[in-house]
């Protein structure tokens, strides 16, 4: 029966270790998502504040929500994270309306609140590292990442502009076609590019919390739980086996 | 004795003469007689009736703040996740309690097969069971549209047009079951209905009757020999204990160890890097947008991938349909004296270790992209899917068993 078991475990442990992919383009940059940095938090709030939340909502959190786990107090928090009429209870809302969005982009604009857990960290990261500039498309830039996307490079003036270097290749068929081998800086920025890096690495840090914010407390619980359970199957152990000291 | 436990037994005499309340408990657990040599692989019963009610506490609970209309039930459930004090652990220990359910089934179903518990007299127990899966799969479907997200609506809309291809009647069956064109905020109302009421009702009654069939005919053991065959001057049998306190104390054991790991998804991975909780599924529904990719979770994938195998859109249909359900004819099938694998032949053994290689296989293809190479392995294992099931009255009658041994060992 150990064997039976053996092969079980075996055929299992092959499936876990293959992971489902979700269709993307190309390799992904790595995200270091440090969700312990209440520094980063802090400053990825502040940008998503700044750059994001006048387009994109993020209708499922509260502003004092974001306070309470990120050690921000109230007075703070209104002061540097929140501007017009919104009050620390409400959730974070755009004032554009659904059809305008679609007007201006041709697109709706999505909530934020679980794009961390729709894309994962990797993908934004890549994303907001991968604007080029591109005069085909109406706000001038186009993205490796997310091809043809409606969005302007709302980060530009803090990375600059990067240029597409690209190379000419050769299909099996003769046909030629022109492919991205990387980007340049092509006009610099007010942050240096690993100034940027950081940058970025702080959005995507605040986007992950955003999609799950009981993930700041979420492990610590589990851990007084499965400490809880661990004492209470010692104890269950000790009784099973002085009942079945009588059973043979 | 002392006034207390006097006061005790009165009132338990007094509910005794209007209720058979110490008869029930007799029957079914203090003086109910399980054979004495059940295994790890015994457990899986309990547990599933464990998360099943987990499953029916944290979802009278998801209930209390969920909203079942298309508009808001997306929000309502991130609702959950944020603003309802303690809502997320519910809604973890729901979410991951469905795919648990499933683990625990699987290998209480695995554990039938290898001690060929669905044998004489266990036929019934056996296609109770089969019904309590067939009602948990549909539980399982129809609580996925909830979250209300592109995995949900447009994995309903996949799994609703199946029932379309069957001939005459599928298209006007499709719509009746969506109650609209495609799937709306009318179909989101009925099965929010289904899954909250209609089948937690069938699988309690289920469950329910699943025990007392267990119960009446006794347990079945890893040698797979009838402990009722002997018994002492009382009536008991040699080989049976009490299920009371010995087998409670050691489920107890069972349950926790599940608990550890269960509690470790809810706390560390609840999302099980998209195996419990899929990233699309994060997306809120768009009917105007098919994502990339369609799959369902993975209890589903092994009959996916049988429907994705066939080239044949009705005939896909069918053979995951018998996939699913030739487990019902097993007691049938089966036409071998001996019940437990260690008495069995190589016929059955080598049988039982190539199904189950193929059912993890095609669990692992349902979850892949459908390449040509990929449908091809997937139409083999298939065929030794149903190879399993179609040969079985011929090489269980030929097989070369074991003598059984007359005791428990």
């Amino acid at each position: 029966m150990n064997r039976l078991l053996q092969l079980l475990c075996i055929c299992l442990l092959g499936l876990a270790t293959t992971t489902v992919t979700f269709g993307s383009e190309g390799a992904l940059m790595q995200a270091k998502v440090d969700l312990s940095n209440r520094e980063s938090l802090k400053n990825g709030a502040r940008i998503f504040i700044n750059y994001c939340l006048s387009c994109h909502s993020a209708a499922y959190m509260r502003f004092n929500r974001v306070g309470q786990d990120l050690g921000i107090d109230e007075d703070t928090l209104k002061r540097d994270f929140m501007f017009g009429t919104d009050k620390p209870g409400d959730t974070m809302t755009v004032a554009m309306r659904k059809e305008d969005a679609r007007d201006y982009f041709g697109t709706p604009i999505p909530d934020l609140s679980v794009i961390a857990r729709a894309r994962g960290a990797d993908w934004l990261y890549t994303f907001f590292m991968t604007f080029y500039r591109d005069p085909a498309r109406p706000f001038g830039v186009n993205n490796i990442q997310f091809k043809d996307v409606a969005m302007p490079h709302v980060l530009w003036e803090l990375q600059g502009l990067q240029r597409a270097v690209t190379e000419q290749e050769t299909l099996p068929d003769g046909a030629t076609v022109e492919r991205i081998t990387h980007l340049e800086l092509e006009t610099p920025g007010k942050q240096s590019p690993s100034e940027y890096a950081a940058t970025v690495q702080d959005l995507v840090n605040f986007l992950v919390y955003l999609g799950e914010p009981v993930q700041l407390q979420r492990h610590a619980i589990g851990a007084w739980v499965i400490g809880y359970l661990l004492a209470f199957l010692v104890v269950a152990w000790l009784l099973k086996r002085e009942y079945w000291k009588d059973v043979h | 004795m002392n006034t207390a436990a006097r006061y005790f037994f009165a009132l338990r005499d007094w509910v005794d003469d209007r209720f058979p309340m110490t008869q029930l408990w007799n029957e079914h657990a203090a003086r109910y007689y399980a054979p004495k040599n059940f295994n790890f692989w015994y457990v899986f019963g309990v547990i599933s009736m464990v998360v099943l009610a987990n499953q029916i506490l944290t979802g009278i609970w998801l209930t209390m703040n969920y909203k079942p209309d298309a508009t808001q039930a997306f929000a309502s459930v991130e609702y959950i996740m944020r603003d309802v004090p303690w809502g997320w652990v519910i809604r973890y220990l729901h979410s991951t309690g469905s795919s648990a359910f499933f683990f625990a089934v699987y290998l209480h179903m695995y554990r039938g097969l290898v001690y060929g518990s669905y044998k004489k007299p266990r036929e019934l127990i056996w296609i109770i069971g089969m019904f309590i899966y067939l009602t948990l799969m549909g539980e399982a479907f129809l609580g996925y549209l909830l979250p209300w997200g592109q995995m949900s609506f447009w994995g309903a809309q996949v799994i609703i047009s199946l029932f379309g291809t069957i001939p005459v009647i599928g298209e006007g069956l499709a719509l009746w079951i969506r109650g609209d064109y495609v799937v709306s905020d009318v179909t989101l109302n009925r099965f929010f209905s289904l899954h909250v009421v209609a089948f937690p009702l069938l699988l309690c009654a289920l469950s329910g009757a699943h025990i007392l069939a267990l119960h009446h005919v006794g347990s079945n053991n890893p040698d797979g020999v009838e402990i009722k065959k002997h018994k002492d001057e009382k009536g008991v049998p040699l080989d049976g204990i009490p299920f009371h306190p010995y087998y409670t104390v050691k489920d107890l054991v069972a349950v926790l160890i599940f608990a550890i790991g269960f509690a470790w998804v809810v706390f560390y991975a609840p999302g099980m890097g998209g195996y419990f909780l899929e990233a699309a599924n994060f997306v809120p529904a768009d009917p105007l947008k098919t994502p990339e990719h369609i799959q369902p979770l993975w209890y589903f994938t092994t009959y996916y991938a049988i429907l994705r195998a066939i080239p044949h859109q009705l005939g896909g249909v069918v053979a995951m349909f018998l996939a699913s359900s030739l487990f019902f004819l097993l007691p049938w099938l089966d036409r071998s004296p001996v019940k437990s694998f260690r008495y069995r032949g190589w016929k059955y053994r080598t049988a039982l270790i190539a199904f189950v290689i193929s059912f993890l296989s095609l669990g692992w293809l349902g979850m892949q992209l459908a390449t040509p190479l990929y449908t091809w392995i997937a139409r083999f294992f298939t065929v030794i899917y149903f190879l399993f099931f179609l040969l079985m009255p011929f090489y269980t009658s030929t097989d070369n068993d074991k003598p059984v041994p007359e005791r428990v060992k």
